[in-house]
């Protein structure tokens, strides 16, 4: 009897598909993630892109230590969410495999709707608008509190420094921005100060244009009143503003508190007030200044950047070093960059160790990470310093306020 | 809240004080603007970017060699008129008779060189000079006024005054008169037309560089500031009048007056609905502004 080995269509086809796929299987083994990050690094939000794009600079070294593949693509938005939209979908095209982003709310809305339709993870740094994990978006997680977790971090946190200083506030004014992110601020603050029960008396909200020249007026406005608490909601340039106009129509509040906003921490706030920055306080998401990779970021971040002071950016450039674990650990847990595959293990994170302030990074069913902690942060010599909670301290908080006269 | 009743009038008169001081600053911004359109017939698009330039000039001057903006602001108005007169012999002539349209992409592609510029040498940060009096403030009965505001606005007014009495008392402001209020009459007598609009773009930069140099004292430079001061001194331009230089002083004032009452009466955040609600208002009234002269 003889044996004969026939090859059929079947079998000929099927070889040849091998042959053809091997290269690809063993190119997938060595393959690189390629993350695209988008920074409004030019633009109204230039400021703030720009100190996360410095954490962006220093995460390569970081993530090869800790023995991840990837490359990165670094866009600008130009602060403009039709721009992020395109960017997003010209990333994509260009083979970014999960993108990271965006710093302002509105931007990180444009470009979920790309990430969304064409199936490409997307890992939000920096937005704290509720509607972003409230809208089912499947191709989207957010390693940032919500407005709302801002605002009743941000006053619990006034709660404790009453306490843990026995000073008591009697009248308060809260100024925000009219901005997306101011607004919504002002949104949870109306639907959050009378649940959370703080024994002061909010007189008076104000609304203020962050293109404004100035804030002579709302000041003059806020002086009228003589609140001893002022709880603000700003961004760098109007928080210069502020103060200035404050000194310079000689109102001394016993205490200037923003709970949940930038603008106290930027090298420029410093630059321009020196002394008259001091002691202003801001309840934030905040790097923990006692967690080991916190301190070996903060190395990298020196490196990568050596003209800048890593203690001021370290709150957009820790979420924006973040964004980029959570990409890198996905990848290396999915072995893949197909994106419906990289999204389940992007969902699936639990980062222990990591460098802002709170539990382990995970997603619930929304998307949202759930254990982000906020910190006080009190200006202290030109250093914006961690003050409370205890356990993540670097010193006590000083309260009330040094008249703004006689500082150096 | 409102505050007492006592304190509700000492808030209008800071408030109205304030407005006032901060509208000559403005004054003096648009006059620039106002001065080139009235005689070169070309809209400077570009403005609020020379504005932003000399906010920066003002600002390097004092970080690295200490000279207050009060007193650099002379030099920055000299350079910027050699600038000025020389873009114009090189750059915006060519575009004086074409039309309204190309001049516009000119001036508009040379404000976005302007704003990126600005963006790669100084970075994105707000950069203000910390003037020793920078803090200061005099308190005369209920009022408090700063002292940065009070020599900003007595620094416009001078430079304002000059100004006015170069073009009524000197041959060439006279000159250049006679060219914005007839062409052809100025070139048949035989005046250097071409000389004159140079002339004229050169002091209309010099007037924009002294405002950003006073600028710098009341607010912070950041490249993005730009379009937002174009757009503000063509809103006082049109107030007052195009081409009429009394009328962007007055328009400036009317800005900051109407702009810092409604931040007090209505809300803070509507300053800039005011002064937009003020343009609607003039153009429905009088389009050719308050002192402008019908086309």
């Amino acid at each position: 009897m003889k044996t004969t080995t026939a090859i059929t269509r079947r079998t000929a086809i099927a070889g040849a598909a091998a042959t053809l796929v091997a290269p690809a299987v063993v190119k997938a083994q060595g393959q690189t993630l390629k993350i695209g990050s988008l920074l409004p690094r030019s633009g109204f939000f230039a400021q703030a892109g720009q100190s996360m794009h410095r954490g962006v600079l220093a995460a390569p070294e970081m993530l090869k230590a800790l023995g991840y593949n990837v490359e990165f693509v670094h866009i600008d938005t130009e602060s403009n969410a039709d721009v992020a939209r395109t960017q997003a979908e010209r990333a994509i095209n260009d083979g970014c495999h999960i993108l990271t982003g965006a710093f302002d709310s509105g931007q990180t809305l444009a470009i979920a709707q790309v990430t969304e339709q064409r199936q490409v993870p997307f890992v939000v740094n920096v937005a704290a608008a509720p509607q972003i994990t409230e809208q089912g978006y499947k191709f989207l997680v957010r390693n940032f509190q919500t407005g709302g977790q801002l605002v009743t971090n941000g006053l619990r946190l006034i709660k404790d420094v009453m306490d843990a200083k026995s000073i008591q506030f009697e009248k308060a004014v809260f100024l925000h921005a009219n901005d997306t992110f101011g607004t919504a601020q002002r949104n949870a603050m109306d639907a959050i100060w009378p649940r959370v029960g703080l024994p002061i008396q909010l007189v008076e909200k104000i609304a203020y244009d962050p293109r404004a020249q100035d804030l002579s007026v709302e000041v003059a406005k806020i002086r009228s009143i003589n609140p001893d608490l002022v709880m603000c909601v700003t961004r760098a340039s109007d928080a210069i503003k502020m103060v200035r106009d404050m000194v310079r129509q000689r109102f001394q509040p016993k205490a200037i508190i923003s709970p949940g906003s930038p603008g106290f921490y930027d090298e420029e706030f410093y630059q321009a007030l020196g002394p008259l920055a001091d002691f202003v306080l801001f309840g934030l998401p905040w790097a923990n200044p006692k967690s080991n990779m916190t301190q070996a970021f903060e190395k990298a971040f020196v490196k990568a950047n050596p003209n800048n002071r890593f203690a001021v950016d370290s709150f957009n450039a820790g979420f924006a070093f973040e964004g980029m674990l959570i990409a890198a650990d996905a990848f290396k847990r999915a072995g893949t960059t197909n994106g419906p595959q990289l999204m389940e293990a992007v969902r699936a994170t639990n980062i222990p160790e990591h460098v802002m302030i709170g539990g382990p990074i995970i997603f619930d069913a929304k998307g949202q990470n759930p254990n982000i902690g906020s910190a006080l942060v009190q200006n202290l010599k030109r250093v914006p310093t961690v003050v409370l909670p205890k356990d993540v301290a670097l010193a006590e908080p000083v309260l009330p306020f040094p008249a703004w006269q006689g500082r150096s | 809240m409102d505050p007492p009743n006592g304190m509700l009038w000492s808030l209008y008169a800071n408030v109205l004080v304030q407005g006032v001081l901060t509208g000559l600053v403005y004054g003096l911004m648009a006059l620039g603007l106002s001065v080139i359109f009235g005689v070169v017939r070309v809209v400077n698009f570009a403005h609020g970017e020379f504005a932003v330039v000399g906010m920066y000039a003002a600002f390097v001057l004092f970080r690295s060699f200490g000279i207050d903006p009060f007193v650099s602001m002379l030099p920055i108005a000299a350079v910027f008129f050699v600038i000025g007169y020389g873009l114009q012999r090189t750059l915006i002539n060519p575009f004086v008779s074409r039309p309204e349209h190309e001049q516009f992409i000119l001036l508009v592609g040379l404000a976005i060189i302007m704003v990126n510029g600005t963006l790669m040498i100084f970075g994105p940060d707000a950069r203000s000079a910390n003037l020793s009096y920078s803090f200061d403030s005099w308190e005369i009965g209920a009022i408090i006024v700063d002292k940065v505001r009070v020599y900003a606005a007595t620094a416009a007014l001078a430079v304002a005054a000059l100004l006015f009495a170069f073009f009524r008392f000197t041959a060439t402001g006279v000159a250049i008169r006679a060219c914005a209020d007839n062409l052809v009459g100025a070139a048949v007598v035989g005046l250097d037309v071409k000389k004159l609009y140079a002339l004229t773009f050169g002091l209309g930069l010099a007037c924009v560089g002294a405002a950003g140099a006073l600028m710098v004292t009341l607010t912070d430079a950041t490249p993005m500031i730009a379009p937002a001061f174009t757009l503000l001194a063509f809103t006082i331009v049109i107030i007052g009048g195009m081409g009429s230089m009394t009328g962007a002083i007055v328009g400036g004032l009317l800005i900051g007056i109407a702009e810092a009452m409604a931040s007090v009466l209505i809300a803070p955040s509507m300053k800039t609905m005011a002064s937009f609600g003020l343009l609607v208002l003039v153009l429905a009234l009088r389009p050719q502004g308050l002192l402008g002269r019908r086309a």
